[in-house]
């Protein structure tokens, strides 16, 4: 990948904005970060790589090859959403001692959160963002615990298996260890007794509309904390949201209360140990993470780790019912969070249970399924799974489908609470990037599946549903519609799938992936799932990133939120269908 | 109309409602299918034809487990010799994403390690039943238990699983993996049979020299006879077994 150098070497892009690329490859161009925005700018404008998928930077401290002078790198992963293609990586490399970049933000608007991310993690700095504050933790925390130096409170070892567990692996209970003991450093010059903690975050006031034909009267503006603990924000999320009577004029969303640094114990990790950490992540929908993460290995591993085609099969009956039970309980719940008490709600996770049954019996379980491997998957299906399976895919579910239709769609109480509300315009929705139903939602005709076919996506006879409502019943509808595309394809692909071997060759607990980096992206119910991995040739992966699209579909739902009522708050940010494993990582 | 949106909606609660209904006045309600009744109350399968009521009454009514439900694992001995199939090879402590298994190795007056786990230990509050030690144990030793009810007052040391915890005899192992038990001892039947017919084989091959020499001349067949040559395949088998 890397190390391959044409001769005579013709840098991409060379003529339009002279002395940007400093150096290319295959897949990925390096930007010089002074020219980083006239080069951006080109990119959306001329090139028309208009989405933003992910922004994310990797800490080479100590990586073959690199020295304090281009320790950090900002990684750009760019799509065109009109003319599909592959990604375009645009990496800008940055010295140890001034970690600082220009901000993107105002190029693509969905930088927003991802910056902050890359601020809070490693401490790069993006000129121009106008709230670079920590995102997944707390203001007043010490240090950038994705740098390569930083070590964690029970720190043991930079990579698993660790030594102290065989062969002479006496158990030590980790809370003997003690590490508010010794183990804990005080920044320097930071006295306990002195610390207040930072004032929390206040939401940027939006001016308020004068009431029609009225003189606008002076009101004072209330906020309220909506969340962490309450049942309607789906997990441990926080909206502080300025209020003027019942009207939304500000809103700013707090998330981290679920963090657990994902990415840096995936760093610790083995390849293979990754996978039952990606069911944690969404955990509705483990399959599709596995997924994600195992193509994205797959892609690094090459052509010795291309799966058989039962296997192929397999992964994508198990993604599709995977999405399909992640769209019922998102129906379900949207419900909910109209009012209508668990009625809806129940009647889809009663599907749901099937689909999750199916799961059980051939993963061993429910929610974490753990299921797919590099080059095949865990186990294969019997004769008596897949009969359950068609009498669910071709008959249950598209009966209850139907029913929920009947049901939903045409109440009034639905149709007046949801159509209008939350509006995001395409160009918004693409800027900001936003993805999934989300995406569709707001009448862009984006699919990773379609737009670039992964797995066998490509032999399936299916549609992308799309709605033009820009609203939250448009994303309703979007997603009881890509219910029904999924069976339609989980239905081919049962009548398809043939026998074979569902691994290509005996899955081993501990192997090496060569050097180098790569993004896969799938598209995960919630959206575009994207993995970057890093590998320095050895048995752990050097960055190991989650391009996690609950967290950045959040970066507009203040935009979304305002001028709306406090209750279409509630409808809004469950539209979204965030699920805290995954936003808080 | 204005409202009949409403009413179509109502008119599927109604369904469901009077679903639930007549379906309990069955006999045998869809949802008790297949059902097992055992003293401790009934286990239930949901077959994808259920009817009304989903909800089954844990814990006086539990579903039925598939084969391949992991939770924590356990450790297997033969039951009739008594003897741990675990080597203490590592592998599982290894490959395991929260590092929940220590093992201390056996070892001998000297020093010299034996194929055996002095001590094992799984902390079942941090294990995330990923299932990734079941699948790599090459000496079919660690299995995932089923039993899911866990909850203990305390993490430290009730969670904290040893050997003597974690051990099940093959029997248990067979009633819970009854498909898997087959297979293994297929595998193993026909493993046997192999070593049959290749000592059959030598025996075969081993009489015909004799007869072939008894043939010779009656001097060379009174010779004493030779140890039974042992294929040498069967010997590094054996030797596999035994390590």
């Amino acid at each position: 990948m890397a190390e391959e150098t044409v001769a005579v070497k013709s840098l991409p892009y060379a003529d339009a904005v002279p002395g940007a690329v400093l150096d290319a490859d295959e897949h990925s161009v390096i930007v010089d970060r002074d020219k980083l925005i006239d080069f951006a700018l080109y990119l959306r404008n001329e090139e028309g790589y208009d989405f933003l998928s992910s922004l994310h930077a990797v800490d080479y401290l100590g990586y073959p090859g690199r020295t304090a002078e281009d320790r950090f790198e900002v990684v750009y992963v760019l799509f065109n959403t009109k003319k599909g293609g592959d990604e375009l990586m645009m990496k800008v490399r940055l010295p140890e001692d001034d970690p600082e970049l220009p901000s993107v933000i105002l190029v693509w608007p969905g930088a927003d959160l991802q910056e902050r991310e890359a601020w809070d993690l490693f401490g790069i700095k993006f000129k121009g963002h106008p709230r670079l504050r920590r995102i997944l933790l707390w203001e007043g925390f010490h240090g950038h615990p994705m740098r390569k130096d930083w070590k964690e409170a029970y720190y043991e070892a930079d990579h698993k298996p660790f030594k102290s567990r065989w062969p002479e692996g006496h158990y030590r209970w980790s809370e003997d260890r003690a590490p508010w003991g010794d183990n804990v450093n005080y920044p320097q010059g930071w006295d306990p007794a002195k610390f207040t903690p930072p004032a929390p975050p206040m939401p940027k006031i939006h001016e308020r509309p004068a009431p029609e034909g009225g003189e606008k009267i002076e009101t004072d503006v209330i906020v309220v904390n909506m969340g962490p603990q309450h049942p309607s924000t789906h997990g441990v999320f926080r909206m502080i949201a300025a209020l003027d009577g019942e009207t939304v004029v500000g809103l700013e969303p707090e998330m981290g209360y679920l963090h657990r640094n994902h990415e840096k114990i995936g760093e610790r990790n083995t390849w293979i140990m990754n996978i039952p950490f990606t069911d944690r992540l969404d955990y509705l929908s483990s399959m599709s993470n596995n997924l994600g993460y195992v193509l994205a290995v797959e892609k690094m591993l090459g052509d010795k780790a291309k799966p058989p085609e039962r296997a192929e099969y397999l992964r994508v009956i198990m993604a599709e019912l995977t999405r399909i039970q992640n769209h019922l309980w998102t129906i379900g719940f949207l419900l909910n969070d109209l009012g209508a008490f668990f009625t809806p709600a129940l009647y889809t996770i009663e599907e749901r249970e099937l689909i999750l049954d199916l799961f059980e019996a051939v993963s061993g379980s429910r929610m974490m399924c753990n299921y797919m491997r590099f080059g095949g998957v865990r186990r294969d299906v019997t004769d008596d799974w897949l009969k359950t399976a068609r009498e669910l895919v071709f008959n249950r579910l598209p009966r209850k489908v139907d029913e929920f239709d009947r049901y939903l769609t045409k109440s009034e109480i639905v149709l007046e609470r949801t159509i209008g509300v939350g509006y995001l315009s395409a160009e918004d929705a693409i800027a900001t990037s936003m993805s999934g139903p989300m995406l569709r939602g707001s009448g862009v005709p984006y699919d990773v599946r379609k737009a670039r076919p992964y797995s066998i996506y490509d032999r399936f006879d299916w549609d992308i549903v799309t709605n033009d409502g820009c609203d939250v019943y448009a994303r309703y509808l979007v997603r009881l519609g890509e219910i029904r595309q999924s069976i339609r394809i989980v239905q081919q692909a049962l009548d398809q799938i043939p026998e074979g071997p569902i691994m290509n060759k005996k899955p081993a607990y501990s192997f090496r992936v060569p050097k180098g980096d790569a993004y896969a992206a799938v598209e995960a119910p919630k959206g575009e799932l994207g993995f970057y991995v890093v590998s320095d040739g050895s048995d752990n992966p050097w960055r190991y990133h989650v391009r996690a699209p609950s967290y950045i579909n959040l970066t507009s739902l203040e935009h979304m939120s305002i001028g709306y009522k406090v209750a279409d708050l509630i409808v809004i940010l469950g539209a979204i269908d965030i699920v805290l494993g995954e936003t808080d990582r | 109309m204005f409202g009949s949106g409403i009413i179509r909606g109502l008119g599927v609660t109604l369904k469901r409602t009077v679903t639930t209904f007549t379906d309990d006045v069955k006999r045998v309600p869809s949802r008790y299918i297949n059902s097992i009744d055992t003293p401790a109350g009934k286990i239930l399968q949901q077959p994808p034809e259920v009817q009304g009521l989903f909800t089954i009454q844990y814990p006086e009514e539990k579903r039925q487990i598939p084969e391949n439900f992991r939770f924590i694992p356990m450790l297997v001995y033969e039951e009739d010799t008594g003897k741990q199939r675990c080597t203490a090879c590592g592998i599982c402590s290894k490959v395991c994403p929260s590092q929940c298994i220590w093992i201390v190795r056996d070892q001998t007056k000297e020093g010299k390690p034996i194929p055996r786990p002095k001590e094992f230990y799984i902390d079942a509050s941090i294990c995330m039943s990923c299932g990734l030690c079941a699948e790599f144990c090459p000496f079919d030793s660690i299995k995932m238990n089923h039993d899911y009810e866990l909850a203990v007052y305390d993490r430290f040391p009730s969670l904290i699983l040893d050997l003597e915890e974690l051990s099940v005899p093959t029997s248990y192992y067979a009633a819970l993996y009854p498909t898997a038990w087959q297979e293994e001892q297929e595998a193993k039947r026909i493993k046997e049979e192999r070593k049959r017919a290749r000592a059959k084989k030598a025996a075969e091959a081993k009489a015909k020299k004799a007869a072939a020499a008894k043939a010779k001349g009656e001097t060379k067949a009174e010779a004493k006879p030779r140890p039974k040559p042992r294929p040498r395949k069967e010997q590094k088998d054996k030797g596999a077994d035994e390590s």
